[in-house]
């Protein structure tokens, strides 16, 4: 089987972000990684090639010169094949996903495409979905369990109120991986040496066959205003601090 | 602009809040507003609808959702009555419905947004979980908003009953399956739905520690949640985890128990009316950003508070 994995990067959670001139995040002292959601994409992916023999793993990514690094940790992971569609300009979400669908569909008979179920960039949560729709197969969105049994492909995915979709699809179909669905491996240090051989094919739009027509126009990025908390923090006595604590909530905050 | 039209999701046998609030933000605009209903039986919650136009009733139950079948549906009454611009709820199902749609029509969709003008199709939503927030404009034919619950407004129904138009279900090839939804029965209240939420970080220290934050939100109806760094050391469940790469919540109480406060949390709260912080630590970040907090062992407070808790009714 022909296994895809689409891969974004993303500055760390940890990182505080700087609005530079309204537009974009001041880049600088910026750490990049991996979408997160990606991560249990790549596992996944990895679990269902060593389960199908002679099958090829391909991670496929859109963005900057930068973001060949996430192609990289994908192949050090255990990924055969690496794509990349380089841009540095901004694309809305339907446009990112007409030109993935383009990029997997250059492979006639792709699989199982596996991707983070959101960007925790952008959170647009739909970049999945509409590469599916553009690639006519089956999508489930938020998937918390993978299983590939007899040619079929069989879901579990969390909605609302704790409860569960139980799913079935067929390849070929697109996988939206949420967290849960399993514990990333780390790629070894082999592993790390050998994907800085491999080579990286690149792709323009024209390749993909997108003419980028963006519907989606960001205007303006800025801060949230923050509140300016003055908390009243009590220590010592405990047992008389959660009485006066319980009484505030209930007298003063009106929360109880 | 054109017609507006609103997707109705009905939750035992009444509007969810967040249409209601769906509702009001298409009325304001003064144009004509379509309701789109997947249901059986609309006839008993039909007062909602004072002052649309047109209700469009597929004859199905929602509860048996057709991924394939209702987006196929859905996008060709887009089409058939010009419904331009489409605002839903931001819930689990229009996370699976709404870029299907989108994607047929060849429009845009922009999900949670927390600010719509939808005269002049320009919209906020938070980025980032929430560090930053982000203004776009939408140009293209088909314009569809998913709104954030608690943020727009639900103004007094008034003006005519609107009539009702019926609309067949449109059966396609079925990619998408659901065979089975299995209903979570441990009486646990979602931290997305809770007005009070008990969460808990590394500081409680095992999963059976846990078990003191779910013994407490039974008494306070409330939700339990964790940060990423109890999930990640399986104290808690995935589907519990608070922040950036977890749930964003929005409840009236946050109550932090050994949670130290890092940014990646903090955007997945930040919006409680009132947040309460137990750490040992005092140089914990999340006593800035705290309402209230005491500085001790959460697991001599948490027995206190439990006590003191059970006072009130």
């Amino acid at each position: 089987m022909n296994i895809f994995v689409c891969i974004k990067q993303v500055p760390d959670t940890e990182a505080a972000l700087i609005v530079k001139e309204g537009k974009s995040i001041s880049e600088d002292n910026i750490k990049w990684i991996v979408n997160p959601y990606d991560e249990y994409a790549i596992e996944e992916a990895l679990k269902l090639k060593s389960n199908i023999a002679g099958s090829t793993l391909t991670v496929l990514t859109l963005g900057p010169k930068r973001a060949e690094a996430v192609l990289r940790t994908g192949l050090a992971m255990g990924a055969d094949l690496a794509v990349h569609i380089e841009n540095d300009e901004y694309l809305d979400p339907k446009t990112i996903g007409k030109a993935l669908a383009g990029a997997i569909k250059k492979t006639d008979d792709f699989g199982v495409v596996f991707m983070g179920k959101q960007g925790i960039d952008n959170d647009s949560f739909m970049v999945h979905t509409y590469t599916a729709e553009y690639l006519n197969a089956g999508v489930a969105t938020n998937v918390t369990a993978f299983e590939y049994k007899d040619d079929k492909i069989l879901i579990e995915r969390e909605i609302d109120n704790g409860a569960k979709d139980k799913i079935t699809m067929s390849s070929p179909c697109i996988i939206g991986a949420a967290k849960g669905l399993n514990s990333p491996r780390y790629p070894s240090l082999m592993g790390m040496m050998k994907a800085k051989k491999k080579p990286i094919t690149k792709l323009t739009f024209e390749d993909v066959g997108v003419i980028i027509d963006n519907k989606l126009i960001p205007e303006k990025l800025y801060s949230p205003a923050e509140k300016i908390k003055e908390a009243k923090i009590f220590e010592g006595d405990l047992e008389n601090s959660v009485k006066e604590l319980v009484n505030l909530l209930k007298n003063e905050a009106k929360v109880l | 602009m054109g017609n507006i039209g609103v997707l109705i999701e009905i939750n035992n046998g009444s509007l969810k809040k967040i249409n209601k609030e769906a509702l009001s933000l298409a009325k304001s605009s003064g144009n004509d507003v379509y309701a789109i209903v997947f249901s059986n039986n609309i006839d008993s919650f039909s007062d909602e609808f004072k002052g649309i136009k047109t209700i469009i009733n597929i004859k199905t139950d929602m509860d048996d959702y057709k991924p394939d079948n209702y987006a196929a549906t859905l996008s060709e009454i887009i089409k058939k009555y010009s419904l331009n611009d489409f605002i839903a709820g931001y819930t689990s199902l229009t996370r699976d419905m709404l870029p299907r749609v989108a994607a047929k029509l060849n429009g845009t969709l922009v999900n949670d947004c927390i600010e719509i003008d939808l005269e002049n199709r320009t919209i906020v939503k938070p980025i980032y979980a929430g560090k930053l927030l982000q203004q776009y404009k939408l140009k293209d034919e088909y314009n569809l908003y998913s709104i954030r619950s608690n943020v727009f407004k639900i103004s007094d129904l008034d003006g005519n009953a609107p009539n009702v138009e019926e609309f067949e279900l449109i059966n396609v090839d079925e990619l998408t399956k659901i065979n089975e939804v299995i209903k979570d029965d441990s009486g646990n209240i979602d931290v997305v739905d809770a007005e009070i939420i008990i969460s808990g970080g590394r500081g409680m220290g095992s999963k059976e520690n846990f078990e003191k934050l779910f013994d407490l939100a039974t008494i306070l109806k409330a939700g339990v949640g964790a940060s990423r760094a109890a999930v990640d050391a399986e104290y808690a469940s995935a589907n519990m985890q608070v922040g950036q790469t977890g749930k964003v919540v929005n409840p009236k109480l946050y109550l932090a128990f050994g949670i130290s406060g890092a940014i990646q949390h903090f955007v997945g709260m930040k919006t409680s009316k009132v947040i309460v912080a137990i750490n040992k630590d005092a140089d914990a970040p999340i006593f800035k950003k705290a309402d209230y907090g005491i500085i001790g062992d959460l697991f001599t407070v948490l027995p206190l508070l439990k006590e003191e808790l059970s006072k009130i009714d």
